[in-house]
């Protein structure tokens, strides 16, 4: 919802007539904005920097030089050690996460995208309580649905395959309440009606017409649901036990666990962290264009 | 199914404590299997082994090399406690847990009372191994049971004390040989603007490592059901000295295996470490920059020339229930923690410290080490290992002793109560977690 609502205001938050009653605003307030503006970026930023930092030392220097500033050059050493360690696991975990969360987090998008859709649009009996129930999924943590997951992943014997973590991605229920407010007020009911009167589908509807005006809201869900497969840790946890399945958060985490044993790990784990909010970054960077094209298009409108 | 299993489950781990007969108490579970046989399976077997340990996969694949009959594969995950151990119970309320896991000794009741592990007792062989392993590992895996073996031994970690000799010799410091010249020292290494040791509040196993040399023993299980007692007289005893440490400045307190742990190590700030053989690990990978300069002495001893160890660590090789092979499951681990080629894998691929008496003579532990400035540290280790007191036993519910007592050990370090406050709590805590879940207590 905060997503939705930000996004709304930025477009009714024109930059023109901002800028030319700037000179009434005070000088003050504005400087105040852009340093805690300022203050959180660096908050948020440090410690990326740091990682970055951290991924470009060997072990000693990791410990003896200045956290947040540059040693001896290590990254591509660094990086060539992870990926040869352990017969090159760590590509193949990086590979299993952008697979469940590219996959995932499609298909879970189309889903939420034609149930939001579907509750938005089409009037049955039983439309606000089925809403209401995905509404109170939202509430649900994942974690707490993983161990019943669990048990019944074990029953088809589905526990330990790529399936274990997959399906349960697809689901998004807040990419359903998204999508459903989003259809609501974007996709007007005579352009629907038009298309029913030019003998479309409403399948077809949906996907020639709907889609393309939802698409924020879709690219929304999507982001969210890439970033939060992409981040789930517990689900993996329960479910898999080949290291050839792990998702990269996991994979990991469990070589953290092992530092004890095997020092040399706290340097894979520190690079392979920072190659591995790449990925995101790449989506976030890429998707947002979308997402504000998006945008652009509907405000004209 | 899954309710009839647990309600049986519940009811054997009342029981399988009376039960002595051990393995007879398993055959109620659905997997059919009749434990009590330990035969060799018909056919080709595969096994499944769930460990942690890095570069395992490398040791198993020796295995399988040489028995193309008995394969194992490997699955992986976090260190027991961080995630791995959830996921066998989990496995096992499913009822498709692996044939073989690791699982360290304070971990080893909680899955027996689940009913969670065969009984290897049933194997011949692995009775006859006794002989072959450290008495106090033995003990650790037949839980205070006369006779049940609940896992194979594998790693033990007796304590020792690191030291920075190079640091105590510039300032005249001799190495204590007992815990009232460990306090002196303290205080002329505090003087010297360090400290000698690090008290962890986080991890209660050094702790428990203290009481255990100290001849403590928090659990004890007399076949129908647990007494707790985790201030007896050597706890308290223990207790009181390190709040006195901790009372006067004389110890730091950093947790351990954090950037500031390493960097205290690491710059000097902290002198020493009561630890056990593995820490010579965490040292040299934590502090590399002081290379060299570190020793190993005995632990500081309570009485003047009294032979004592603790232990801090250690883990074992366990048979899930329901497994249909266990006699090749137990074929293969005792392979795994005897073999001499094993052995030496596991310690060079994952510093691994065998728990076998032959095993501590390996080839690869009897060369100095160089950041132990070339003394041959393994030899302190041998000695220490054969000085544990045998009997010590963990309780079913670690998990949650541990957190109580860390708890009150973080509040005692900042002045609020005392570590023997915490261990009162915990003991009560404890006492009330076993009896919720159904587990007895004796008064």
């Amino acid at each position: 919802m905060s997503m939705l609502t930000r996004t709304r205001g930025a477009t009714a938050d024109d930059l023109a007539p901002a800028r030319s009653r700037g000179a009434r605003e005070s000088i003050f307030s504005r400087g105040a904005a852009l340093l805690v503006m300022g203050v959180f970026t660096l908050y948020f930023l440090v410690p990326i920097w740091w990682l970055f930092i951290a991924s470009t030392k060997d072990r000693g220097d990791l410990l003896t030089t200045p956290a947040l500033w540059f040693a001896e050059w290590n990254f591509f050493t660094n990086v060539g050690d992870l990926i040869s360690y352990g017969d090159g696991i760590y590509f193949r975990w990086l590979l299993n996460s952008i697979g469940y969360a590219v996959v995932g987090a499609l298909l879970a998008t189309v889903f939420a995208g034609m149930c939001g859709y579907a509750l938005a649009k089409y009037r049955f009996p039983g439309r606000e309580l089925f809403f209401n129930v995905v509404l109170g999924g939202v509430l649900v943590p994942a974690t707490a649905l993983a161990l019943p997951l669990f048990l019944l992943f074990s029953q088809v014997n589905l526990t330990n395959t790529y399936w274990a973590v997959l399906l349960p991605s697809i689901v998004s229920p807040f990419g359903v309440y998204l999508s459903r407010i989003y259809a609501a007020s974007s996709v007007p009911d005579e352009l629907i009606e038009a298309g029913r009167i030019d003998g479309a589908g409403e399948v077809r509807t949906f996907f020639t017409v709907s889609v393309r005006l939802m698409t924020p809201a879709l690219v929304t869900v999507f982001l969210f649901q890439f970033v939060s497969i992409w981040n789930n840790f517990f689900l993996p946890l329960i479910m898999l036990r080949s290291a050839e399945l792990f998702p990269i958060t996991y994979g990991l985490y469990s070589w953290n666990t092992q530092l004890n044993q095997i020092p040399e790990l706290r340097t894979y784990v520190l690079t392979g962290s920072f190659l591995s909010i790449v990925p995101l970054i790449v989506a976030f960077l890429l998707l947002q264009r979308f997402w504000r094209n998006g945008l652009g298009s509907g405000s004209v409108k | 199914m899954q309710h009839n299993k647990r309600a049986v489950a519940t009811g054997v781990a009342l029981l399988s404590a009376i039960a002595l007969a051990g393995c007879s108490a398993g055959g109620t579970t659905d997997s059919g299997t009749d434990a009590a046989a330990c035969a060799p399976s018909e056919g080709d077997v595969t096994l499944e082994f769930t460990s942690w340990i890095p570069g395992i996969e490398d040791v198993v694949d020796m295995w399988n090399e040489e028995n193309p009959d008995i394969q194992v594969a490997v699955q992986t995950g976090p260190n027991g406690n961080s995630g791995t151990y959830k996921s066998f119970f989990s496995q096992l309320e499913a009822g498709n847990a692996p044939d073989l896991g690791q699982i360290e000794y304070d971990a080893l009741s909680s899955f027996r009372v689940q009913d969670g592990l065969e009984n290897l007792a049933a194997c011949e062989d692995v009775v006859a191994a006794e002989a072959d392993f450290i008495p106090w590992t033995w003990g650790q895996v037949t839980l205070g049971t006369s006779d049940g073996v609940f896992g194979i031994p594998q790693d033990s970690g007796p304590m020792a004390l690191f030291y920075r000799s190079d640091l105590f010799e510039q300032n005249g410091i001799e190495v204590p040989t007992t815990w009232e010249e460990f306090k002196e020292a303290a205080v002329k290494v505090r003087e010297a603007g360090g400290y000698i040791t690090n008290f962890s509040t986080g991890d209660i196993n050094q702790f428990a490592g203290f009481v255990w040399q100290a001849n403590g023993d928090w659990f004890t299980n007399d076949g129908d059901a647990w007494t707790v007692d985790l201030t007896a007289g050597p706890s308290t005893q223990v207790a009181d000295y390190w709040q006195e440490l901790l009372d006067e400045d004389l110890v730091s307190t950093y947790p351990a295996w954090t950037e500031e742990w390493n960097n205290a190590y690491n710059s000097g700030a902290v002198w020493g470490w009561n630890s056990a053989v593995w820490g010579a690990n965490s040292i040299s990978s934590g502090a590399p920059d002081t290379a060299g300069k570190w020793s190993v002495a005995p632990a500081p001893q309570w009485e003047a020339g009294g032979q004592s160890s603790g232990n801090w660590g250690g883990s074992s090789i366990a048979v899930f229930k329901g497994t249909d092979h266990l006699y090749e499951a137990t074929k293969f681990a005792l392979w795994l923690n005897t073999s001499e080629e094993a052995l030496t894998a596991l310690n060079t691929s994952a510093n691994i410290y065998p728990a076998t008496t032959e095993g501590l003579s390996l080839p690869s532990l009897q060369e100095g080490v160089e950041f132990y400035g070339g003394q041959k540290i393994y030899d302190v280790f041998a000695e220490a290992a054969e000085q544990v007191n045998p009997d010590f036993v963990w309780g079913p519910t670690m998990t949650q002793t541990y957190a109580d007592v860390s708890d009150g050990f973080q509040k005692a370090v900042t002045g609020q109560g005392t570590l023997l406050e915490a261990l009162e709590k915990a003991q009560a805590s404890t006492i009330s977690t076993l009896e919720a879940q159904g587990i007895p207590v004796a008064e």
